[in-house]
């Protein structure tokens, strides 16, 4: 360790931070503008060219409010939720792999820097513990407020993230388990392994019996992303996303009409922000997990042969942002659409239909992985 | 799957409004069109001689329904009038906190004296100043209208010389669908209102009319503009009939100096 390995770690704290916030700007900027799009309006664009800085004004303005307690508040609690909705979701961005690594070399030294916090090996078990832990915050801020329809919010969103993390965490199962035969290393956890799993293209891992050869030719076009093979599961993933964010149409935690602002209701100022913030982190988050389970994360053309090398290793950082702009533009677009649904019809979503749909698939996934592994069991 | 189908129906419904046209008015740098007899604030006219139009009769005052309205009358000084009348309004305040801007007061006078404007835009900073008197609401011999806060940065002039359809739609002899004819009286700085064509969609425009009632009628412009600001009406061939059936000339009538408009009804 010399003051360059020190100054590489300086710089991915300053940037796991950083990221976040800058990627929440413009989310939250984007959301405003395309929801205006989708409504005939113009959304906000009076700071910064095309309204850019509104959200910055905004958060300014939040930071320096006063933060009014109610008289009726448990405040360690009250004052921890904030917090307790924050760090999972930094926590979380800190394992989502942005591109591929690479190596340069200072002070005579060669160098690694990875575009990903940390390459944990249990990865996808740190994503799920960490919404998980998400969910304290919804609960813990609706009753420590001492309110009745912060209380209500807490609730709901309890209720609703448990019931959709159940559907959530089937539909990666079935995706960790096909990944687990398109290598001979076996299974894996780990996102990076993940997204290395889905380069190429699928005439590299099937193998079709001779009379079918000529659809080889078809195959090695199609890149080997999760998606295809997984579809079912992405739909599943996908609406219990939109579910464990509490974004429309699932947005009963704080629906606006019947419970004030839900379990935020009786926070103001940098505390609504730390909320606020938590929320489109988490946006930022699940659309970033659907991009690395089922859309190859960074994989993508890098065009070795014609750009230099600056490019060839920041091409799928470009890809990945990409991906995951166009996902978080579903999200958007669903919100702009779709009413919200009713509690009872969120609930039979969850449990009727998501989670035997999600069991259905999963165990459809496995006879199809372990005949493709140990053959037929007649044979 | 009816409705994978509808929910597919809803995405692009909204997909397509992102090319749509835009609702939204950036207020105040666009200002909206506005209807030809939208009830903005009042104003109380003159005859293009500086007389005022008020008779102090105090129709106004009793039309009123949310009694906002307070006029006290005076009898003329003979040696100099204010009005053409007997007697003219000494004191006119409208309160336009509780005004509902119904133009009935507009309905209601029989000089044509107060009619409503474009103007909308009339925040102030304390109660008295939504009191409105004659010193704001009347308008200067030359038929500019005065204004309460003229240096503000939303006060806008040009919408006080606007005067609404309303007027005219409701004048002394008009009717509703006021085109074609010019039965109302001319004002300081604006002449005779011209009337605008398309205001009853069932009739085709003019076309009922006998010969000697008919105008020219207003360009599309000026009705794209409402009642044509400052700029002069066509009045050569403008013919105005009083509701007993005698014809003068528009230009005639404004021109002599001791010319005292009739009173209608």
């Amino acid at each position: 360790m010399d003051f360059w390995d020190y100054a590489i770690i300086a710089v991915r704290v300053i940037l796991a931070f950083a990221i976040p916030l800058v990627a929440v700007i413009f989310l939250v900027w984007g959301e405003r503008k395309i929801n205006a799009d989708m409504t005939n309006r113009i959304g906000p664009d009076r700071a910064g060219p095309w309204g850019i800085l509104q959200t910055v004004a905004d958060g300014l303005k939040l930071f320096f409010k006063e933060q009014v307690t109610p008289r009726k508040v448990e405040f360690i609690m009250y004052a921890a939720a904030p917090v307790i909705a924050l760090v999972p979701a930094f926590m979380t961005f800190l394992i989502i792999p942005w591109g591929q690594g690479f190596t340069f070399e200072i002070g005579g030294k060669v160098r690694e820097f990875a575009f990903v916090g940390a390459d944990l090996n249990v990865g996808v078990l740190f994503f799920l513990a960490m919404s998980s832990v998400a969910v304290y915050a919804v609960i813990l801020a609706g009753w420590s407020s001492g309110s009745k329809y912060p209380l209500l919010g807490g609730v709901r969103g309890t209720a609703q993230a448990i019931s959709y993390e159940a559907a959530m965490g089937l539909a990666i199962v079935a995706v960790v388990l096909f990944a687990s035969t398109t290598s001979s290393e076996g299974g894996t956890l780990s996102l990076v392994e993940l997204v290395e799993r889905q380069r190429g293209t699928w005439d590299e891992v099937v193998a079709l019996p001779g009379g079918l050869a000529w659809f080889e030719n078809v195959l090695g076009l199609i890149p080997r992303w999760n998606i295809l093979p997984q579809f079912i599961a992405f739909v599943i993933f996908m609406i219990a996303a939109v579910a464990e964010t509490n974004r429309a149409p699932f947005d009963l935690v704080e629906a606006e009409q019947e419970l004030v602002g839900g379990f935020h209701t009786e926070y103001s100022g940098f505390r609504f922000a730390m909320f606020f913030l938590a929320e489109y982190t988490n946006m930022f988050n699940m659309s970033a997990m659907a991009v690395v389970l089922f859309f190859g994360g960074w994989d993508g053309p890098t065009f070795e042969r014609w750009l230099p090398g600056f490019f060839v290793t920041m091409l799928p950082l470009f890809w990945f942002l990409l991906k995951t702009a166009v996902v978080l533009f579903v999200y958007i677009w669903i919100r702009a659409t779709w009413p919200r649904l009713r509690y009872d019809q969120l609930m039979t979503l969850g449990w009727k239909r998501l989670i035997p749909a999600a069991l259905v698939w999963l165990i459809a996934s496995t006879i199809v992985v372990s005949i493709r592994q140990f053959g037929w069991p007649w044979a | 799957m009816g409705i994978l189908n509808d929910f597919a129906k809803g995405l692009k419904v909204t997909l397509r409004q992102i090319w749509g046209e835009r609702v939204t008015a950036e207020y105040p740098k666009d200002m909206r069109e506005k209807p030809q007899r939208f009830h903005g604030r009042h104003v109380l006219n003159r005859y293009p001689d500086g007389m005022e139009k008020c008779i102090g009769c105090e129709l106004c005052a009793g039309a009123c329904p949310a009694h906002c309205i307070y006029v006290r009358g005076a009898d003329n000084p003979i040696e100099a009038p204010v009005s053409p009348g007997e007697r003219f309004g000494f004191v006119y305040e409208i309160n336009m906190l509780r005004c509902i801007f119904c133009a009935l007061c507009v309905e209601a006078c029989p000089t044509e004296a107060i009619t409503m404007t474009h103007l909308f835009e009339m925040s102030t900073t304390n109660r008295e100043d939504a009191i409105y008197t004659k010193r704001e609401l009347l308008v200067e011999p030359d038929g500019t209208p005065n204004h309460m806060f003229p240096d503000d940065s939303l006060a806008d002039v040009e919408e006080l010389r606007k005067a609404d359809g309303w007027m005219r739609a409701v004048a002394p002899g008009g009717r509703v669908a006021y085109e074609g004819l010019t039965p109302w009286s001319e004002s300081a700085g604006v002449g005779v209102r011209p009337a605008e064509p398309g205001q009853d969609p069932l009739r085709p425009i003019a076309a009922d009319l006998p010969d000697f009632l008919t105008i020219e009628p207003a360009s599309p412009r000026s009705v794209a503009e409402g009642a044509g600001g400052s700029e002069e009406p066509t009045g050569e061939e403008a013919t105005i009939v009083s509701p007993d059936g005698e014809r003068s000339d528009g230009p005639e009538r404004s021109g002599g100096e001791d010319a005292v408009p009739e009173e209608e009804s």
